[in-house]
């Protein structure tokens, strides 16, 4: 599923980056890639995302964030 | 002599390098163009012992990919300039993200000394490191520092200079990325080497390591089908082996790296849970109160600089008033002197009226101090992002905006953290709309005079939330016309909150206004005479009227400035200004500021010496409100002023889109600053 669904509080594991290459070497040099985990620290509606990923906080938009596929 | 030796400074964004720059270089700093840096990077100098140290603070990258300007310009130093020593600073309290640079510069070879800044806070999370232990695995000195209590100063130095005179074995971790990878990676230097492509400047491991990270700049750089083949088929042969691209597995196996050094260099007493950060994100970042506590913030800044900077700009004015009187008390009275009037009406009336505002640009840069140093200006981009989203632009281009409140310049040089052209395109175009300090001290001006006290605070506050409401419907109109296309989703790192220290927050507060101070007596004053010239000469010869009110009237009509204002006062006419106000707004294209000081030349100019009054009262008299309204309106808008249209140029490559700036925002200026006057004349509002 999309991290999208996911709500606060929650920590899932992603599976998949669905985009370009740029793309995901972008998030992959944030930390984002394929098997890491996350925590969802704040979800707002129809909003921005911060996640929690490596001990660090990053701000993914909401069109970044329906690309990260979790579970 | 002094051995020189050149110190690169590098470190993630919010690592705290500038803080330890600061610390490194006290007060010896200068911005210059460095050979091999294309745009301005800080320069700091300090002696120690036989030796001069030139460090270069680098831009504030995560990587060394070189897919935005920063990492470029940063990477490109580093390879081409060759500093005796490349600095890291890493952010002890979130080692895993900055490691990864660490890593990237551990392949690059150089001699790297590496500063874990922030240990207290480290601390005080639970976590401890067996820092030799690390500094082993990374085949780095490592020297423990808390940046902005200057803790670590001299240990930085000594090890610097260690590494200088090769005081230090040197023995790099070994970055290896598995055999799938490792075989491609010796494919393609044994390419590189019978192409004889590459340069003695790199590693050929290195280029093959960065071919197979899509590194676009070096890929051209080689410009060579066949490398390019070779690296597609590499891709694809690492693709079809693990189901990811080259770039993705380097990434992945780096952090791998990563996490094996410190699963065995850090124990961590605490989990991962919530921070205290987060938890104040809970309500400063919340999806209902987040834009209504941003509102809020704002409106108290802009409230607080109008009734704490009151009573210093009464001192300031009084002293200049009284100066005024005792400069011209120096010459007989009645006599007509030129000097006379040049140190009174064009010195003190043009650069006393900008300085009179320096405490107001006090209060607003440490505003704008405080909202950086305390980590919230990437809340407020959080915030924004969903809105901002709608007009075309992403969350990431209101931090530009914020800082362009300070001054445009810094600002459009901000959008470079931008990785969509056209985002940064559009950022940079709308970024003039955000008032900037040069514009306030005409704010500043014109409230006090035509507005009563206790809407001030408010009236400033319109102008500025028209600025960023203009800003924000400009920059839709460019996305569906010149610049097509959705912005770039968003993604950054959010900093945690950190308590601004007051030593850095009055540091930066004070260096900006000095910039301010310096200005007004440097490239104001200049113009301010050029302008007292131009509302002189040539004199009028003789007259027939005898009130000394018209014959002061009729001298400056007969001035050059008057003249120009008289030519170009059919168009202004429609906006309720009068060639007076003309002739402001032509000195105003160089610095923003002169618009205030040759309101004053004229009004001073044009009046007999016996009756002066400060400024305002004098716009009070000419002008009505709405005309007040109009002047900051049209100010706001219009022409960008010199330095923002050369620094436009720079940045987007092009004059056109400097072009496109100036006479866009002069035409939507000139545009709305109509429709509102002839509205408000014909309802009778302010007027």
């Amino acid at each position: 599923m999309p991290l999208t669904m996911v709500g606060i509080g929650r920590r899932v594991r992603v599976v998949g980056i669905e985009g370009g290459r740029r793309l995901q070497t972008r998030l992959a040099e944030m930390g984002l890639f394929p098997g890491v985990e996350i925590d969802v620290i704040n979800n707002t509606f129809h909003g921005p995302f911060i996640v929690g990923v490596k001990g660090s906080r990053v701000i993914l938009g909401r069109g970044m964030a329906l690309k990260i596929m979790v579970e | 002599m002094n051995r020189k030796v050149t110190v690169a400074l590098v470190g993630n964004p919010n690592s705290g390098k500038t803080t330890i720059f600061n610390k490194l270089t006290g007060d010896r700093q200068h911005i210059g163009n460095y050979p091999g840096v294309t745009v301005e990077s800080k320069i700091g100098n300090l002696n120690h012992g036989d030796f001069e140290l030139e460090i270069v603070d680098l831009p504030g990258t995560y990587s060394l990919t070189a897919r935005s300007l920063d990492e470029q310009i940063a990477r490109n130093f580093i390879i081409n300039d060759k500093p005796d020593v490349v600095v890291d600073i890493i952010d002890y309290s979130n080692l895993e993200r900055n490691l990864y640079l660490t890593v990237q510069l551990i392949e690059l070879k150089v001699p790297l000394l590496l500063v874990f800044n922030m240990s207290d806070v480290a601390a005080a999370h639970g976590i401890s490191y067996d820092l030799p232990k690390l500094s082993k695995m990374l085949g780095a000195p490592i020297v423990p520092t808390i940046g902005f209590k200057g803790q670590g100063r001299i240990e930085i130095i000594e090890a610097i200079l260690k590494l200088a005179n090769g005081e230090t074995a040197l023995s790099p971790a070994d970055v290896t990325y598995g055999e799938d990878v490792e075989h491609e990676i010796s494919s393609l230097q044994d390419l590189l080497t019978s192409l004889n492509l590459a340069s003695d400047i790199y590693d050929h491991r290195w280029l093959a390591v960065k071919l197979l990270e899509n590194d676009r700049e070096i890929l051209r750089k080689f410009n060579s089908r066949d490398l390019t083949e070779a690296v597609k088929k590499s891709d694809e042969a690492i693709k079809n082996k693990t189901g990811n691209h080259s770039d993705i597995i380097i990434v992945d196996q780096r952090y791998r790296l990563i996490s094996r050094i410190c699963a065995e260099a850090i124990t961590s007493t605490t989990d991962n849970r919530l921070t205290r950060s987060d938890k104040i994100d809970r309500i400063l970042t919340n999806h209902l109160f987040g834009i209504p506590i941003f509102l809020i913030l704002m409106y108290l800044v802009f409230n607080i600089i109008f009734t704490v900077g009151g009573p210093p700009m009464a001192w300031i004015e009084t002293f200049f008033g009284w100066a005024g009187k005792e400069i011209s008390g120096w010459w007989a009275g009645g006599s007509d002197s030129a000097l006379r009037s040049l140190l009174v009406d064009g010195v003190i009336g043009g650069v006393g009226g900008v300085i009179i505002f320096l405490p107001n640009i006090m209060l607003l840069f440490l505003a704008i101090s405080l909202l950086e140093d305390s980590g919230y200006m990437p809340r407020a981009a959080f915030i924004m992002d969903r809105l901002m989203q709608k007009f075309g632009l992403q969350g990431r281009s209101f931090m530009p905006m914020l800082i362009g409140f300070g001054c445009t310049v810094p600002a459009i040089m901000a959008t470079r953290t931008l990785d969509n052209r056209r985002d940064r395109l559009v950022t940079m175009l709308v970024l003039p709309l955000m008032s900037c300090g040069a514009r306030f001290p005409i704010y500043a001006l014109i409230i006090p005079a035509f507005f009563p006290q206790k809407y001030r605070g408010m009236m400033l506050y319109a102008i500025y939330l028209i600025g960023i409401f203009l800003a924000v419907l400009l920059a839709k109109l460019l996305r569906v016309t010149l610049l097509k296309g959705p912005p770039s989703p968003m993604v950054m790192e959010l900093p945690p909150y950190r308590l601004p220290t007051l030593n850095s927050v009055v540091t930066n507060m004070w260096e900006k206004s000095w910039l301010y101070l310096r200005k007004a007596g440097t490239v104001i004053l200049g113009i301010s005479i050029i302008m007292w010239v131009l509302t002189s000469y040539p004199s009028k010869p003789d007259t027939t009227v005898s009130d000394p009110h018209l014959i002061q009237a009729e001298k400056l009509s007969y001035s050059a400035a008057g003249r120009l204002g008289h030519a170009i006062e059919p168009v202004l006419k429609p906006m309720g200004f009068d060639w007076k106000i003309g002739t402001a707004m032509i000195g105003a294209f160089a610095a923003k500021e002169v618009f205030v000081a040759q309101l004053g030349i004229i009004y001073s100019v044009g009046e007999a010496d016996e009756e002066k009054t400060v400024l305002r009262e004098k716009l009070q008299r000419s002008y009505t409100p709405l005309t007040g309204f109009a002047i900051m309106l049209f100010m706001l808008i219009s022409v960008p002023c010199m330095a923002t249209i050369a620094v436009t140029r720079q940045e987007s490559g092009s004059w056109k889109w400097a072009f496109l700036q100036l006479g866009g925002l002069t035409l939507l200026a000139w545009m709305i600053t109509t429709l509102v006057y002839q509205i408000g004349s014909a309802l009778g509002i302010g007027v």
